[in-house]
């Protein structure tokens, strides 16, 4: 039986849908039949960021309405035998998302993959909410900024609530905190939230910090999750992330400064 | 299952005498004192005490339809009656409404005789009905209280032993108390309580309020930010005290 993870944070551009993309790829690396579904029904980027924005047929939408099976929508990865795409209408809006057929596709999504991301878009109104609904984890994308710190904690309070597993009392989201966009420079300047400031606010567990990367948009650009890109600090970030929460113990990288001292230039260790 | 279905429970009630809907400065002053604290009155169920009641009055559904029109005019609902003699209770039952057991702080109808020996009420004082003793109860949250949240301790008051975010409100008409930092708002004595106060381990509060005096953000001292603090209404004034 699959396991649904929602990737959310309230507050829009943290990088839900890179993360999205970045995470259904590391655990398709790490052998898992994931799916990565669009929930930002009109405004969708899932496939660009994926890169299969030109194999797009049908959608989530057609599947719910019925104009489509779930097999004729599913894209498969060029990269990896067990990553799909899920993508959503670009035509419709999240009034399209009805529950039943909402929750008919996530039921047979759960008997074909191991891992099922909801890409879900911002807000904290029906789209959102919907994506979250069936969640089992949560992923909580948060910058080192106020205003996203805020928003976060909206959509957390929120999770705890309006989940099904909340409305049916059973037990809660498994939550988590990944803060993307860290930049060390401007957290030494004092003009970023400190890790700890986040943590202390939020009170979540930390999944992983994502470094402020300009690999990031260029995967975007090339429609490739930023794990495939070997020499992106970001994609190692991702890595150690999809390890945390996999059960393995990772130290976080790209917190302290990297000294890069004589001896190591001589000798060349990386 | 069949053991559920009927549980006794505790309820606040208001008690109108019977004597006082007679006296036409009644009406007037139960205006008043509606005007005063709307909420508190809005939909309130009235009780009404027959004790000392001719026993030809109230024998007829049609002065209760009377009585619960007069009460219903200021917002209260009359629900029952209290102390009734017989012929008053199948009246009343006829008018719909329920025969409540004598409440503990008045004598029962059957002790008339030494009723009669007891001092005649004060006739003149047709002051408002006075809430009947309210069984406090507290409400605990043990859990963050996240943005956006809203918590309401209906008659009692609240405490939260966690943090309260930016953007949550607490709110309570008895006291509010945060064993950890509050960084929200907070209302307390929501329903006109100026005895209502507030305490929180470490404030940083966006707004505080007593029976609806506030106080915002920019105009709390900085001083106290980040200490446990009590904020007591004194004289009209929000008044924070380190603890």
């Amino acid at each position: 039986m699959g396991k649904v993870i929602v990737v959310t944070s309230g507050k829009g551009g943290v990088g839900k849908t890179t993360t999205s993309a970045a995470f259904a790829a590391g655990l398709a690396m790490r052998g898992n039949k994931t799916v990565v579904i669009d929930f930002d029904v009109g405004l969708r980027n899932l496939d660009l960021v994926m890169g299969c924005e030109r194999r797009v047929v049908f959608d989530f939408i057609n599947v719910i309405n019925g104009d489509a099976n779930l097999n004729q929508a599913l894209i498969k990865d060029k990269r990896n035998d067990n990553l799909f795409i899920f993508p959503t209408s670009q035509t419709r809006d999240k009034d399209a998302l009805k529950r039943e057929g909402v929750e008919r596709v996530m039921e047979e999504l759960k008997n074909q993959f191991d891992y099922i991301i909801c890409d879900s878009p911002a807000g904290i109104e029906h789209g959102a909410i919907t994506a979250l609904y069936f969640a089992d984890s949560a992923i909580i994308v948060t910058n080192p900024e106020v205003s996203s710190v805020r928003d976060s904690d909206r959509i957390i309070g929120i999770l705890a609530s309006r989940s099904r597993r909340a409305e049916r009392n059973e037990s809660p989201v498994d939550i988590h905190l990944l803060l993307t966009r860290y930049s060390l420079d401007r957290v030494s300047k004092g003009e970023m939230l400190t890790v700890e400031d986040v943590k202390e606010i939020l009170s979540i567990p930390l999944l992983g910090v994502i470094p402020e990367s300009e690999s990031v948009l260029r995967a975007s650009n090339t429609g490739t999750p930023v794990v495939f890109d070997g020499e992106s600090p970001a994609g190692h970030a991702y890595l150690d992330a999809v390890a945390r929460f996999l059960g393995e113990q990772r130290e976080m990288r790209f917190l302290k400064p990297e000294r890069k001292s004589l001896f190591r230039t001589l000798f060349g260790r990386a | 299952m069949a053991g559920t279905l009927v549980q006794g429970a505790l309820f606040t009630v208001m008690v109108v005498r019977a004597a006082m809907l007679r006296d036409p400065a009644f009406e007037e002053e139960l205006a008043k004192q509606v005007e005063r604290s709307p909420r508190f009155f809005l939909n309130a169920p009235v009780v009404l005490d027959l004790k000392g009641s001719e026993a030809d009055a109230f024998v007829t559904p049609e002065e209760f339809a009377e009585a619960r029109r007069v009460l219903r005019g200021q917002t209260l609902m009359l629900v029952g009656v209290q102390n009734a003699l017989p012929q008053q209770i199948a009246a009343a039952a006829a008018a719909d409404l329920a025969g409540f057991a004598p409440n503990a702080t008045q004598p029962s109808r059957r002790r008339a005789a030494e009723a009669e020996a007891e001092p005649p009420e004060p006739a003149a004082a047709p002051a408002a009905p006075p809430p009947a003793t309210v069984a406090p109860r507290t409400r605990l949250v043990t859990q963050p209280v996240r943005s956006g949240t809203q918590i309401y301790a209906r008659g009692g008051d609240l405490v939260v032993t966690a943090a309260v975010s930016p953007g949550a409100e607490l709110v309570a008409d008895g006291n509010i108390h945060v064993y950890g930092v509050l960084r929200g708002r907070a209302l307390a004595g929501a329903s006109g309580d100026a005895g209502a106060r507030i305490f929180c381990s470490r404030f940083e509060a966006e707004l505080v309020s007593i029976a609806g005096h506030y106080l915002v953000s920019e105009q709390l001292p900085p001083e106290q930010q980040g200490f446990p603090v009590q904020i007591a209404l004194i004289d009209d004034q929000l008044t924070i005290t380190r603890n």
